[in-house]
């Protein structure tokens, strides 16, 4: 058995964040980063984009220089699972049916890509984007593939939808429901991407239910909708959603539902551990009805300093601003605050010129803003955010009046 | 190789061998700077790569976007002469480049 002062579970975003600000505060004791996956920590966000495309290489993509574990003394422990948390004895076993104890332990293990449960799900040519193990094998298939069916229409979906159709690959987007982006953004938004798409090609079938995934020979010939339409792929990208993964924890007697529940310090229920990043249920300022576990790295990364703070003894409880981005074609898309509950969306500029941005409002206050190609307004937005600003709309929708002016007048 | 001088928020003077073709950021990074976040990953899509360019090499350096002077302002630290490093590409012409990382806001 090896002991480390801090074990942290997952080298994703918050992983990475919570070790490296450890070091950064000065924290002299032993830490450990162990992970599933067998790759040195990378960013995920280029997955679905410039690496898939091929515009970016691994090398590009490391969170950290190939140097830095060593000099900040940050062992990697890579390509074990967990299978077991012993909470009272501090330590935690993995599947290969080794022992480590720790002092603190964070919990950043992420999520794993939610799988289809129709007939067919376990054919060849079926992907999920998350891991860069996950891309690395769908390119090794992309070369002799045409047509590609994505099913589901969230930022995953959509990002990869559009890297694909820049390799020139005939792409299919499945939705279920009637809209893009249901689960994160406004009809406005969701109509802008679907005319985006389609302008790129992209066959897109919103309402359309998966009936099963079709074979020749073990590998995937077809996706058959439930009105019996069958759509011809290649290769099939499964995007939606992740399934936190928290099992260990909820084992071991944390308070654990849609991810594990963590107080403003990402503390579990569970002495000594913390949890941080998308499996952390937690109470957001920005999101006040109930608890929420946000997938984004600026969540993974601010939770991960968190954590690291309290662990230092100079605590310092969750109040980031969310913010998140997804590139797509030529859009730059960039969110501040969060939507939900929202009950008023105000359409500032016009979505046909390409540059616009969406005002989401709850009972009259700024709870976020999606800015399309709009820089300026997601820049000068957040403060609007952050005080939960009442403005009059017309002024809002009003593109020649700079946010900034608004938000100086708060 | 193009080597790149660094002053660290601590004030440290650190001295990063560049490779041309890929952008100051990721040479910083690599470089072991990790004050530099960079959480966008170079996207020009935050502004947590944000560096003081020192005086004699600002004009060198390729003009910035309208994204970029948009990001910058996000920023308290933000001087005439600051930069996002992941829109700064390296390359020979740019040995000796000296930067200071911005405070963090």
């Amino acid at each position: 058995m090896s002991d480390h002062d801090v074990l942290v579970i997952g080298s994703g975003h918050g992983g990475v964040s919570a070790a490296s600000t450890l070091r950064q505060l000065g924290y002299e004791g032993t830490i450990a980063i162990l992970s599933a996956d067998r790759d040195e920590p990378y960013e995920r966000p280029p997955l679905s984009k410039d690496f898939l495309t091929g515009d970016k290489d691994a090398h590009s993509i490391h969170l950290r220089g190939p140097a830095f574990w060593d000099e900040k003394q940050i062992q990697l422990i890579l390509g074990e699972t967990v299978a077991s948390i012993d909470a009272p004895l501090h330590r935690v076993t993995t599947a290969s049916g080794k022992t480590f104890g720790y002092g603190k332990l964070v919990w950043a293990a992420g999520g794993e890509p939610r799988r289809l449960s129709c007939e067919g799900a376990e054919l060849a040519g079926l992907h999920t984007i998350r891991s860069r193990a996950d891309v690395e094998a769908l390119l090794t298939e992309l070369g002799g593939a045409s047509r590609i069916v994505v099913i589901g229409g969230g930022y995953i979906g959509l990002e990869a939808a559009a890297s694909l159709t820049k390799l020139g690959k005939h792409v299919t987007v499945v939705e279920a429901l009637d809209r893009l982006l249901t689960r994160v953004a406004g009809p406005a938004i969701s109509d802008f991407f679907l005319g985006q798409h389609r302008e790129h090609g992209v066959d897109v079938r919103l309402g359309a239910a998966v009936s099963c995934i079709e074979g020749v020979d073990g590998r995937v010939s077809a996706v058959r909708l439930a009105d019996g339409i069958s759509l011809a792929a290649d290769i099939v990208i499964v995007g939606i959603g992740i399934q936190p993964h928290v099992r260990p924890l909820a084992a071991a007697g944390a308070d654990v539902s849609n991810g594990v529940a963590v107080d403003g310090h990402c503390r579990t229920t569970l002495p000594d551990i913390y949890a941080v990043g998308d499996c952390a249920l937690h109470r957001n300022a920005f999101a006040p009805d109930h608890p929420v576990r946000l997938e984004s790295v600026q969540n993974a990364a601010d939770q991960g300093t968190v954590a690291a703070h309290h662990i230092c003894g100079t605590p310092a409880a969750y109040a980031a601003t969310p913010w998140f981005w997804s590139n797509q074609y030529d859009i730059k898309l960039q969110t501040v605050g969060l939507n939900s509950g929202y009950d008023q969306a105000l359409v500032r500029g016009d979505p046909s010129s390409g540059r616009f941005s969406v005002i989401y409002l709850r009972a009259g206050q700024i709870v976020a803003l999606d800015c399309v190609n709009m820089v300026k307004d997601y820049v000068q937005g957040r403060a609007l955010v952050e005080c939960r600003a009442m403005i009059e709309p017309s002024l809002l929708t009003d593109p020649e009046t700079p946010l900034k002016a608004l938000a100086a007048q708060e | 190789m193009p080597i790149v001088h660094v002053t660290t928020r601590e004030g440290e003077q650190r001295t990063v061998d560049a490779a041309s073709g890929r952008s100051l950021m990721e040479n910083l990074r690599d470089g072991g700077i990790d004050e530099i976040l960079a959480l966008c990953g170079g996207n020009c899509s935050c502004a947590t790569c944000h560096v003081h360019v020192a005086q004699d090499w600002l004009d060198r350096l390729p003009p910035m976007s309208a994204d970029e002077n948009d990001l910058l302002d996000s920023s308290d630290e933000r001087r005439a002469d600051s930069r996002l490093s992941c829109q700064i590409p390296v390359t020979d012409a740019l040995d000796g480049l000296a930067v200071t990382v911005a405070a963090d806001d």
